[in-house]
């Protein structure tokens, strides 16, 4: 794709994300999109967020459980940038009827940087001792694209399906806590839903903070101190609606809460 | 109420259990006895473990069954029910299975209960149970159920004593109040791969609610937990089908592994 559309399309998605609309998937009206392109496009409605007034304080890795990497017939994970209008504070008010369109609910371990991790020959060893703490955390992922009728390409280029967070009031250093067996609780409207474990994502939610430090190493983008990252989820997606409460716990991390407006 | 004679119970027992003993399928008994009640099914089981302590078979504890949301989703049933386990399905942590000794084996990810006291019901609560016991362990079911193809209803299944067929209890032990039972998480591997994942909560809410149940179906039957009793809670994960030659490895938060292989 030439650069004028690549512009076009991320302009597309911002106005999108802005105006609560959806778009036709860009893998239906663009045969030869690539996943590069698909970046690209992102980064373009990224840079209109930025140009708004938003901030970028990290990022997130989606596409890390197998289910979802059969769904969308890729054998790597995806990534998109978290902005500082998409954070929300444990046990608050969300207001997805105002911000989102088709809101699912993720549980995840995020993780908080202490030190820069710049790819490629980033190790497991590496991002350990580059994190002050993982924290629990709801992602609200949300889809610009109609019906989630999503392919990889129309996913990476909405950044990564990204919609709003929360993260719990817990930090635990990554020292305490075995990240690969550390199970997850899903509740909604007092009702468990699911379960699962750190292994969801990718095997280890360390694999994935890994994977993002050389994916990003190759284009010379570093993760930096004090981002956050969400790490992938660990259980399926839940759609939710206003009026919905859930909370997600994580052994030997805590837990976050979030009310849906 | 039961409305099979002792006599249908006895010939009940027999098929069910040379079933298991010979490893071969039978068709679920509620086709032939459509009028069976719950109590018939549970007289069945009862009858096939005083069988088995009459060779001089042992009882080494109980289990529960089709606890979690998953199993009662896999299996189409709306409550659990329980078993009893006999001393020569027990299999050490690391061991060998011998699946030509069994049907159509499946593992589940389980934990062990190891009471220090009695458990009576009916009344008995979560609490109750964390004040009996003495400790919790992983522990991996091979579960076989000996009807066709996994077919089965509640009541059968309760007949053929809830599928038990082998266990394997290993990894760490750990005193219940230094676990965070409910978020304790369970990762499956099969040949080295992540097949399941899961946490204690998909256990009935809370892993000592499934002992709690136990004991309150117990006390139906006027019967209790005694102490020192090795209980299997049911599986955190779905059942997952195992193959001659297949190895598994389980890992729990904070309770090591419990691994073994299919020969």
């Amino acid at each position: 794709m030439d650069k004028q559309l690549i512009q076009q399309c991320g302009d597309e998605l911002y106005q999108a994300l802005t105006k609560k609309e959806t778009l036709r998937p860009f893998t239906e009206r663009f045969d030869d999109i690539s996943i590069e392109d698909a970046y690209h496009i992102s980064l373009r409605m990224v840079e209109r967020r930025v140009q708004a007034g938003a901030k970028i304080i990290g990022k997130k890795i989606g596409v890390t459980s197998k289910a979802v990497q059969n769904m969308l017939n890729v054998h790597q994970p995806d990534f998109g940038y978290l902005t500082d209008d998409m954070a929300f504070s444990q046990g608050s008010e969300m207001p997805i009827s105002d911000r989102l369109i088709q809101p699912k609910a993720e549980g995840e371990i995020a993780f908080i940087l202490k030190k820069d991790l710049i790819g490629p020959g980033i190790t497991n060893a590496d991002v350990l001792a580059a994190t002050e703490c993982v924290m629990p955390c709801f992602e609200i992922v949300d889809s610009r694209i109609e019906n989630w009728q999503i392919k990889i390409q129309d996913t990476v280029a909405d950044n990564a399906s990204c919609g709003l967070f929360v993260l719990g009031d817990t930090a635990i250093s990554p020292s305490q806590v075995d990240l690969s067996t550390c199970g997850m609780v899903v509740e909604k409207n007092g009702q468990i839903i699911s379960t699962g474990a750190g292994a969801a994502a990718l095997g280890s939610p360390v694999n994935c903070v890994t994977w993002l430090a050389n994916t990003l190493g190759e284009f010379g983008i570093p993760l930096k101190a004090g981002e956050v990252i969400l790490s992938g989820s660990l259980v399926p997606l839940e759609p939710v609606q206003a009026g919905d409460f859930m909370t997600v716990s994580i052994g030997g991390i805590g837990s976050a809460s979030v009310r849906f407006t | 109420m039961g409305n099979l004679t002792k006599a249908q119970i006895e010939q009940l027992a027999e098929h069910c259990e040379k079933a298991e003993l010979e490893a071969y399928e039978i068709t679920k008994i509620t086709d032939d006895f459509p009028d069976m009640t719950y109590e018939d099914a549970f007289d069945i089981q009862w009858e096939i473990r005083r069988r088995k302590e009459a060779r001089g078979t042992k009882i080494v504890g109980m289990k529960m069954g089709l606890t979690s949301w998953a199993k009662m989703a896999q299996m189409g049933v709306e409550h659990p029910c329980y078993g009893f386990l006999a001393d020569y399905f027990s299999i050490p942590d690391g061991g060998q299975i011998k699946h030509d000794e069994l049907i159509h084996p499946k593992i589940e990810a389980e934990l062990a209960f190891v009471t220090k006291a009695p458990l009576k019901g009916p009344g008995i609560h979560i609490g109750d149970v964390l004040r009996a016991t003495d400790f919790v362990m992983p522990a991996v079911e091979v579960i076989d159920s000996r009807y066709k193809d996994f077919k089965f209803d509640l009541k059968s299944v309760i007949a053929d004593n809830s599928s038990s067929s082998r266990f394997v209890a290993g990894g760490t032990m750990a005193k219940p109040e230094d676990l965070d039972l409910k978020n304790l998480g369970v990762v499956m591997e099969v040949n080295g791969e992540v097949v399941q994942l899961g946490a204690g909560a998909a256990v009935l809410g809370h892993p000592a609610s499934s002992v709690a149940m136990l004991a309150n179906m117990l006390g139906e039957r006027g019967e209790e937990i005694p102490a020192g009793t090795f209980i299997m809670i049911g599986a955190i994960t779905a059942a997952v089908q195992v193959n001659k030659g297949d190895s598994f490895c389980v890992r729990y938060q904070d309770l090591g592994t419990v691994s073994g292989k299919f020969v």
